[in-house]
């Protein structure tokens, strides 16, 4: 996958690219907006990370341009800005993400997944499916096998999203905002709990386990380990 | 603080027109003093004139009486009748019958004081005749003649009758003059007041731009406006560097942060046993610490005021729902049962972000303090006067003298001193209550402690500065 980092912090560039690369990604850099907006113009890439503040061209006009141009290139913000209502300028100049400075790499990779996953060209799906785990979108009937599975309405949306990023490192902080639309720490790690019912009614009395818990990053649905 | 919500119109209750009225009042109980005064004095001083006159005139014809006898006082009295200007006589024997005088007959008295009498008379001008008023004297003489000697005091008399009669229609007159004015000078007082309380209730809503409008006459209000105006730029300078401070610590700490994280990332990636425990501890910290700096800045920026443009009309009851419902498998895991009161929709103009955060924070020390077993209870209920929301628990509560402590920075009672946090959660909870103009109070739940957010009532939302 081609990746765009535009971060004008050298030292927070090196550490960006180099563990991008590590994760088997190709990866161009850039350390002002000028030069990141001649790439992201001038290549395909699949994801574009943009720091917020940039010399020459800050970030927020970077994507608003790329955006003026027809150019989709998913875009993910890192700020290093107080964050009230930073969030909703990003996301409204055409900024598909928003990461707040520091950030867990992990964090960072798992969104990037994210991102580029959103891009594949979804089929409308109606049914998602992890090993013998089936869930219907239409009937939001989950079954493992032949056995029903009785889920809440947000257990059903947890699950949802994890078999939508199945194979992915998913965070909590991905869970908190995109199942339960949190944009704050919650001091205790209530995530936790709600992963550990959800894995309670999918993976109890079961032989393979499917929702498999990253050390340090957070969750991933997966069929094999 | 609606005008028209009120009986009395809001002119009547202000305090110009209270000092208005008060100026009147005084002034016309003054001025009738003083005109009734005046009054009593020219009256009397025109009474004793005459009453001079009319006594000497008794004097000399009692005088002429005695030394012509009846026959040359009617010689004298029928001369003065005729040539003299104002006198009034009339000599009649001991039953009232006219012996001489220009009076027809004895008049009927309409009023005494002391020896004088009023009395009305007609006076003939050729055919036509006039009812005038007169003063004067009886005097008996010797051998039971009685002699009147009066003067006419019809001016006098009308003038004074004119006066009693217009004086009410004059104060009333004056009053209502005063009141007319008064009304008037207060409307333009309230009328600059109240573009000062305007411009003070878009400031209190956060358009910190906004300046009281000033006139040319440069007078009182021009100066208390200028000197507002003067405040309020200090103020706003005030703000905004606060708010570049916490923008810039904001980046001046996160990006080594940033770094230091990244660093101990990669270590940790290239390190083994021991020390990948050692380092994973490290992150852990940075992680506190980043938490800790996070809630700090989030704390400064909900009190520097910087979300209040994220503010807009919100419903509390589903926050309440939302976070009930992230929470409701913690407190089950604890043992703790954790309900929500059913209650109105609850709106509030407000920053659903933050809110939702500090209700979090007030669940998430509720469920932390409450032992198993317990309940936690959420509610939000519009009252009277403004929307609650409340968190209640059957935990320990917190002792009365350390509950408006909590709410500092950093400050940790010794009896949690040893479970995870940042220490900030309820100074956040009352700075999302400032930032909402609500009242945040912890009280006794006995037992347990309950948390109230009292937002005020959804106003109107002010125009937009042009």
């Amino acid at each position: 996958m081609r990746i765009l980092v535009v971060e004008d912090d050298l030292e927070a560039q090196r550490y960006l690219v180099n563990g991008l690369k590590e994760s088997g990604h190709v990866v161009d850099d850039a350390a002002d907006g000028d030069t990141g907006l001649t790439l992201a113009l001038s290549r395909p890439y699949d994801v574009a990370v943009v720091d917020r503040m940039l010399p020459k061209l800050d970030g927020l006009k970077l994507v608003e341009e790329m955006r003026e141009h027809g150019n989709s290139t998913p875009v993910l913000f890192l700020s290093a800005l107080s964050e009230v209502d930073d969030r909703v300028k990003g996301l409204k100049s055409g900024g598909d993400d928003y990461l707040t400075k520091p950030y867990a790499f992990v964090e960072l990779l798992a969104r990037i997944d994210a991102l580029m996953r959103r891009r594949s060209p979804a089929t409308v799906k109606t049914r998602l499916q992890v090993g013998d785990l089936e869930l219907d979108l239409l009937t939001r009937a989950a079954n493992r096998g032949v056995t029903p599975i009785d889920l809440q309405p947000r257990e059903f949306r947890l699950l949802e999203y994890l078999m939508r990023h199945a194979g992915q490192v998913v965070t909590r902080t991905m869970l908190l905002e995109s199942v339960w639309e949190y944009h704050f720490d919650p001091q205790t790690n209530v995530i936790d709990v709600h992963i550990s019912r959800l894995r309670a009614k999918i993976d109890k009395g079961f032989e393979t386990p499917l929702l498999h818990t990253i050390r340090g990053a957070g969750y991933m649905i997966r069929a094999r380990n | 603080m609606r005008a028209t919500s009120f009986r009395i119109p809001r002119l009547l209750r202000s305090q110009a027109f209270r000092i208005l009225l008060i100026y009147l009042v005084l002034f016309a109980v003054s001025a009738v003093a003083l005109i009734a005064f005046s009054y009593w004095n020219t009256r009397r001083a025109l009474d004793a004139q005459t009453d001079q006159t009319i006594e000497a005139e008794i004097t000399g014809l009692s005088e002429q009486y005695q030394r012509l006898g009846l026959r040359g006082l009617v010689d004298v009295i029928i001369s003065r009748s005729i040539h003299g200007d104002h006198g009034l006589y009339l000599l009649t024997d001991a039953v009232h019958r006219p012996l001489a005088g220009n009076l027809d007959g004895w008049p009927q008295v309409q009023s005494h004081s002391g020896h004088f009498i009023e009395f009305d008379y007609e006076r003939r001008y050729g055919s036509e005749t006039e009812r005038r008023r007169a003063r004067g004297r009886a005097f008996a003489l010797t051998g039971g003649f009685q002699l009147l000697v009066a003067r006419d005091v019809h001016e006098r008399y009308e003038t004074v009758r004119l006066f009693t009669t217009t004086l009410p229609w004059t104060v009333a007159l004056m009053v209502l003059l005063g009141f007319i004015g008064g009304g008037f000078v207060s409307r333009n007082m309230l009328s600059r007041l109240d573009s000062i309380n305007r411009t003070s209730e878009d400031i209190i809503q956060g358009n910190l731009s906004r300046r009281v409008p000033t006139t040319r006459s440069n007078d009182e209000f021009d100066v208390l406006a200028s000197n507002l105006n003067r405040m309020l730029d200090r103020n706003e300078r005030l703000m905004k560097g606060m708010r570049e401070v916490t923008d810039s610590v904001a980046h001046d700490l996160r990006s080594p942060l940033n770094r230091l994280r990244n660093r101990l990332e990669s270590a940790l990636a290239h390190s083994e046993g021991d020390n990948a425990e050692q380092m994973q501890g490290a992150i852990e910290e940075t992680d506190h610490l980043i938490a800790t700096f996070n809630a700090l800045l989030l704390i400064a920026e909900a009190e520097a005021g910087a979300a209040r443009e994220a503010m807009e009309p919100m419903m509390l009851a589903p926050v309440v729902e939302g976070v009930a419902e992230l929470y409701a498998p913690l407190a089950e895991e604890k043992g703790i049962k954790l309900a929500v009161k059913p209650g109105g929709p609850a709106p509030i103009e407000g920053n659903k972000s933050l809110v939702s955060q500090a209700l979090a924070n007030l669940v998430d020390n509720a469920i932390k303090y409450t032992p198993e077993g317990g309940e936690v209870t959420l509610a939000a209920n519009e009252t009277p006067g403004g929307v609650e929301l409340c968190v209640a628990d059957t935990g320990a509560g917190i002792p009365p003298e350390d509950r408006s402590r909590v709410m500092e920075r950093f400050v940790r009672l010794e009896a949690s001193r040893n479970s995870p946090g940042t220490g900030l959660g309820l100074s956040l909870v009352a700075a999302v209550a400032r930032l909402h103009d609500a009242v945040f109070t912890l009280d006794d739940n006995k037992p347990g402690l309950r948390a109230t957010l009292r937002f005020p009532l959804r106003r109107p939302r002010a125009a937009p500065a042009e």
